[in-house]
């Protein structure tokens, strides 16, 4: 089996963000560049599956991101991951969600895949919607938030999460599966799997090489944002001390009587 | 998770000048503390118990033996990068940096450089694994900054050998499935002195943990003791020769606690410098009044200059040319200032630096054995004075 897993390249979790006002998009120089979180968890998935089947099953990391990332894809090969493929292009910067699963989808296509893993979401622009997307555009079936996942022969059986209780389903590939936290704990890459990558191949993709029938990047974006806020610092919570019970009560009868919510 | 970890200290940008895959092993090592050393330590150091179930995980990381050949289930790794994995491992304890210098420089390395190549097949690969662990018997109650005094003794009988003799405060040695135990062969002089393994069960071979440490808490340290031990003729490291074999598994240790003792003073320092913004005393924070700003600037200084020490000597032992001495004034110093550092910085946090809840005492008694271990910091002065006039002081 041919497992695929989408990784994107974010900033540091850590890192304090900040928005450039003009392109009113993230400001990525200056900041270290990590692993989607969530993905380490697609990336262990993976490699269970493979290990597990133990038949010849190939795990490779797919990214969207410039060239520079190139260091932080081998993290994802030092954890075990076979190979990599990044598609980098100057022209992809500034794709919506749209356009950058419609350019993933095209470059998927190419590199060829039978399971598809990707995280729930990013941690810097926490869409969620990569994945659902990108099933679309490559016309397979799209499991989300799947928190189990076993492979039973010709089928994978997948343990959807749902917000009352969950789904069990099972599929036949190809399939694009999206994995969420609860499903495993990442491992750590060892230290001679950081050596080990280092030998590993990185296929580049460029959009040449994908014969695409629209723009990407900010030419085909389909939305724009029209402004950026931050949410109001909330002041200090005014604090009442009481006697008793039924004077706090009464004080906080008070308090929403003077907001005139009752 | 890789995202969540902290920057480590690095005022000189000296992270610059090391590779993309050292940089990476130092952070996968550093965020394993993080995760599982920092939650764990404070009681297993209070309780004065060895944490033994990290052990699995640290071996799939692979940190024991990590410079060692791949053949042998090691990683192959360059002596800065084995560096940086003993900086982040004392930077959680200096006994869980401890068991790893004792399994990875003090055992595989002698089987490896000494060793039989069956005795390396049949350790390495174990050892490397977490599978077995080994402990270094060469200190004895009465000989310890003077080991060619040691009185164990192995003598012949038929093709084997036959062990008599005691060994103490030997780390992870009641843990052992194996001791690499030196001993004076026959009744030579330090020049007869041999390399033995000696399996844990073998009759006559009993170890018994030391109490009662303030020091080095999350460690095992043990007496050994050899009644009769028959050992078979492969017990023996046939390449060992005289006393500078187990000096230069020293040597190797010690490289390591150089930069190890880097990692116990940066985890207090940062402590520390974070308390000071903190902190408020007389209306303003810990850090807005001057004497600890000198104090912060001081032990900064130091830290850097201990970096950049460990930094170059990495570089010179990679580059197959570090002398004995030079790592002699490398463990001298890094332990020295961590010493001071560790304690400038429990001094700072006021009553709250006794607690067990902030690490800087705990750093700071578990540095005094890593002062006296490995060669005291007298010993090394020794070594160094030695060199420079020729005269031998001891
Ligand atoms: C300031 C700002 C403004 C933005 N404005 C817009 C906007 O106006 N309109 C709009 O549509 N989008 C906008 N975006 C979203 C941006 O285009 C997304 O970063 C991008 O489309 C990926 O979506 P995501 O990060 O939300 O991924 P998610 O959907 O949250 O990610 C889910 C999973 O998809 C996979 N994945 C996502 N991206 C990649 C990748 N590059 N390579 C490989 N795998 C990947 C990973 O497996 C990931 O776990 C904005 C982002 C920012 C930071
Ligand atoms: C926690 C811990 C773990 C250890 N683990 C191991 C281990 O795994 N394996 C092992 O073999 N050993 C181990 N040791 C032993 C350690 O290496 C010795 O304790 C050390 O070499 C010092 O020996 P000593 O304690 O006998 O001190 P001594 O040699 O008695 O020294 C006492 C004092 O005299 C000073 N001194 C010594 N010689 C001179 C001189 N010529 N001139 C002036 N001053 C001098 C010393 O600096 C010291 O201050 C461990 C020790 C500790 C505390």
């Amino acid at each position: 089996m041919k497992i695929v897993v989408t990784v994107k390249l974010v900033p540091d979790t850590n890192a304090d963000k900040r928005i450039d006002p003009g392109t009113k998009r993230l400001v990525r120089t200056g900041i270290e560049t990590v692993l989607n979180p969530f993905d380490e968890y697609a990336i262990e998935a993976a490699l269970q599956l493979k290990e597990k089947r133990n038949d010849g099953s190939t795990v490779t990391i797919f990214t969207m991101a410039p060239e520079t990332g190139k260091e932080i894809v081998r993290k994802a090969l030092a954890m075990g991951a076979d190979d990599a493929v990044m598609l980098s292009d100057p022209k992809l910067e500034g794709s919506d969600v749209a356009g950058t699963s419609y350019a993933m989808a095209a470059a998927l296509k190419k590199v060829g895949y039978d399971l598809l893993l990707c995280g729930t979401q990013s941690t810097d622009a926490i869409t969620g919607e990569v994945p659902g997307m990108l099933a679309e555009y490559l016309g397979v079936p799209g499991l989300t938030y799947v928190r189990k996942l076993e492979s039973d022969g010709e089928l994978l059986k997948a343990q959807r999460e749902t917000e009352t209780g969950y789904i069990d389903v099972a599929v036949k590939p190809p399939v694009l599966i999206s994995v969420t936290k609860s499903i495993n704990e990442p491992r750590y890459p060892s230290l001679k799997g950081i050596m080990g990558a280092k030998k590993k191949e990185i296929k580049s993709l460029a959009l040449s090489d994908l014969g695409l029938e629209r723009a990407v990047g900010s030419d085909g974006a389909k939305t724009e944002v029209i402004a950026l806020a931050s949410p109001d610092v909330r002041g200090k919570g005014k604090v009442v001390t009481v006697a008793d019970g039924a004077e706090g009560a009464s004080a906080i009868v008070d308090f929403l009587k003077e907001k005139k919510l009752i | 998770m890789q995202a969540t970890r902290t920057k480590p200290l690095d005022f000189y940008n000296i992270d610059e000048f090391f590779t993309p895959e050292q940089r990476q092993i130092r952070d996968t090592v550093r965020e394993f503390v993080d995760e599982r050393v920092l939650p764990i330590i404070d009681d297993a150091w209070m309780e004065g118990r060895f944490p033994s179930e990290i052990v699995a995980e640290l071996a799939a990381l692979g940190v024991f033996g990590p410079t060692l050949p791949e053949e042998y289930g090691c990683a192959g790794l360059d002596n800065i990068a084995y560096g940086l994995i003993m900086q982040e491992l004392e930077r959680g304890d200096s006994g869980l940096r401890s068991f790893a210098s004792v399994q990875g420089s003090l055992v595989m390395y002698p089987i490896y450089s000494f060793g039989s190549e069956e005795q390396r097949r049949r350790w390495l690969p174990a050892l490397a694994s977490g599978e077995k662990f080994g402990c270094f018997g060469l200190t004895e109650p009465d000989y310890g900054s003077n080991p060619a005094g040691m009185l164990t003794r192995a003598r012949r009988k038929g093709d084997g050998w036959v062990l008599n003799g005691s060994k103490m405060w030997i780390t992870n040695g009641s843990r052992a499935d194996v001791a690499v135990v030196w001993a004076k062969t026959d009744d030579g002089d330090e020049s007869s002195v041999r390399g033995f393994l000696v399996e844990r069960g073998m009759r006559g071979f009993t170890a018994r943990d030391q109490k009662g440490k303030h020091s080095l808490r999350a460690s095992d340290t043990s007496e050994l003791a050899f009644t009769d031990v028959e050992l078979p003729a492969d017990a023996i490291l046939p390449k060992s020769g005289g006393l500078k074999s187990p000096l230069m598994c020293l040597t190797q240790a010690r490289y390591g606690i150089a930069w190890g003792a880097l990692g116990a003073a940066i985890a207090c320092f940062e402590q520390a410098l974070e308390y000071s913004k903190t902190r408020e005393v007389f209306g303003a924070p810990l850090g807005a009044k001057q004497i600890q700003q000198e104090r912060l600037a001081e032990m900064l200084t130091e830290i850097t200059k201990g970096q950049l020490l460990a930094y170059h000597l990495g570089r010179l032992k990679d580059a197959g040319v570090a002398t004995p001495q030079q790592v002699s004034l490398a463990k001298r110093n890094n332990v020295d200032i961590a010493c001071d550092v560790a304690r400038k910085c429990r001094r700072m946090l006021g009553a709250n630096g006794i607690l067990a809840e902030y690490n800087p005492m705990r750093h700071m008694a578990n540095l005094e054995s890593v002062y006296t271990y490995e060669g005291t910091h007298d010993v090394h002065a020794l070594i160094l004075g030695q060199a420079l006039t020729g005269f031998n002081a001891f």
